[in-house]
């Protein structure tokens, strides 16, 4: 089973552009993620420019319209995320609750699709997608 | 199961390697090890319910398992208890534990792992000893676990693993990596013991189907384990390439009625794009640490050829062949001889192909190959594609006569039905 824990940070939504971790916490992220690897079950991980660099793009009256960041309304912004390979949503929420976290941060855990937990239909209608256009030739 | 036996279950996963790694160090024994930890254990799912999950598990299993270890010492020592200075001498034996295990718990290093690894696939096992021992004492799974994915009934397993913990004990194997010349040697065992795994799960065709992709994804796991315990080491990065790149086609390998769907007629869409990329770095890796003409990344170059190419058509045949060239310097069998033939068929022509394969075995000689079921389909396929319908037919009919797996039986009946259309429309 494959999970996303997604990391919540306090504050991020109005996060000036360019803000970046101390370097203690970084260190500490860096420790943390290297017990993901050691464990190996990381199979991948990101961490995202804080929202004021982004946009946000809705679908108003059949309209597509773009919000520039901050995004002050937005209460919870992911700031990065893990994807990890493990035996059972408690594992991944075990793992989540090892992640160095400062006061009032969230890290929400999800489990990832795979295509045979979808009905046969919608595996016919998915049916084609190229996922080779990952590979490297 | 409750919510909180589940949580303790991950929290088991999670810690028993490093946990019984850490006591090993301390007893030099895996045995008495994994019955210190399985007691600590014991111990979480009778309080961790009432008292809830602590706050740095590992450590409240490690002083668990400690006061177990001086218990026992002292429960083993009460006899003799009133001699004053056999009292003296224990009371200095409980210290000196405690004091052993307070440092085993400050520093469970990587290397600790590494020793569990390496001993738990030591030569002086049997191989079936190795697979039950690392899945139980690396990988976290019950015996009843590990039982169901080999289709034995669990108290045949149990035997095995404590068979295998006995064997290491009498045998006073070291809880030591090996260096050196020894460290490669040992190596191959620990990789063979890790590949074995990920077959059965990804290769048997019996079982429960969840537990098999268990088995793979735990084959997976402690390759990715063992690429950061000794990360200079190219095999290891080139059996993780096989392995990925293997493992990325699973959704595509069973049709919607759950019939074997054989690489070239495989839906390429369903193949994991993540997954071959990691494969693809992993090989990579491997051939930058110079291992690349190794047996393990000769098998992942040729898997890495099949998985870049858009459609079946597009393989790189010419290049498989070449890379089954290399095999067969490093490591000739049978089997890579076949596997070439089909390439050198698909590279050549069909007639090439038989040459090549008649070079190994001609079918009617008695030969390592002529009792085995793929010599004669592979034969069929390459007739059939020359024409010779009859001779073909009789091959896949001995290949169905030969074979007990059933759904190859299948896979090859749906082919000569195949081929009697195609023969009776020409």
């Amino acid at each position: 089973m494959r999970f996303m824990m997604m990391v919540i940070p306090k504050g991020n939504g109005s996060a000036a552009p360019h803000a970046v971790s101390s370097a203690e916490a970084v260190a500490k992220m860096m420790e943390y993620n290297k017990t993901l690897q050691k464990a190996g079950i990381l199979l991948a991980l990101d961490g995202l420019f804080p929202p004021s660099t982004g946009a946000r793009i809705s679908l108003v009256d059949g309209k597509a319209t773009v919000t520039d960041g901050p995004f002050l309304e937005a209460k919870e912004v992911i700031g990065g995320y893990w994807i990890i390979q493990v035996r059972s949503r408690e594992e991944a929420i075990e793992w989540a609750k090892r992640a160095p976290m400062s006061n009032n941060e969230v890290i929400e855990v999800r489990q990832i699709h795979e295509m045979p937990d979808f009905p046969e239909d919608v595996q016919k209608a998915a049916e084609g997608f190229e996922h080779q256009n990952a590979v490297n030739r | 199961m409750s919510d909180v036996t589940r949580t303790i279950e991950a929290v088991w996963k999670i810690e028993s390697t490093r946990l019984i790694a850490a006591l090993a160090r301390v007893t030099r024994d895996i045995g008495i090890a994994e019955e210190l930890a399985q007691d600590a254990l014991v111990v979480a799912l009778e309080r961790w319910p009432e008292e809830g999950i602590p706050e740095n598990p590992a450590a409240w299993l490690m002083t668990a398992a400690k006061r177990r270890a001086i218990d026992s010492l002292r429960r083993g020592q009460m006899l003799v208890q009133q001699h004053e200075e056999i009292a003296r001498e224990l009371q200095v034996q409980q210290q000196r534990l405690g004091e052993a295990m307070d440092q085993a718990l400050d520093q469970v290093i990587d290397d600790d792992v590494l020793r569990l690894i390496f001993t738990a696939c030591h030569p002086v096992l049997a191989v079936e000893g190795r697979v039950a021992l690392t899945l139980r004492l690396i990988g976290g799974l019950t015996t009843a676990e590990i039982a169901r994915a080999f289709l034995v009934p669990e108290k045949t397993m149990g035997q095995r693993i404590f068979r295998a913990k006995k064997t290491l004990s009498e045998a006073h194997v070291p809880f030591e990596t090996p260096r050196g010349d020894e460290l490669r040697r040992r190596l191959k065992s620990v990789l063979s013991v890790v590949y074995l795994i990920f077959n059965e799960g990804h290769t048997a065709t019996s079982g429960e189907e969840w537990m098999r992709a268990a088995l793979c994804d735990e084959a997976l796991r402690l390759g990715r384990m063992l690429v950061q315990l000794l990360p200079g080491e190219s095999e290891i990065h080139a059996l993780l390439a096989l392995m990925e790149l293997n493992a990325s086609r699973t959704a595509a390998r069973r049709g919607s009625n759950g019939q074997a769907v054989l690489l070239p007629d495989q839906d390429r869409s369903l193949w994991d794009g993540a997954q071959i990329q990691r494969g693809m770095t992993a090989l990579e890796d491997a051939q930058r640490l110079g291992g690349g003409a190794r047996p393990y990344a000769l098998q992942a170059a040729i898997a890495a050829c099949h998985m870049s190419a858009r459609t079946a058509e597009e393989t790189d045949w010419d290049r498989i062949v070449l890379l089954y060239d290399a095999l067969m310097q490093t490591t000739p069998s049978p089997i890579v001889a076949l596997n070439r033939a089909v390439a050198v068929g698909m590279a050549q022509g069909p007639a090439a192909g038989l040459d090549a394969l008649d070079a190994i075995a001609t079918p009617s000689a008695d030969s390592s190959l002529a009792g085995y079921h793929l010599l004669h389909s592979v034969r069929g396929d390459l007739l059939m594609k020359m024409g010779r319908f009859p001779e073909a037919r009789e091959e896949i009919r001995r290949a169905i006569a030969l074979t007990q797996n059933l759904r190859e039986q299948e896979l090859l009946t749906e082919r000569l039905k195949q081929m009697e259309k195609a023969a009776t429309s020409t």
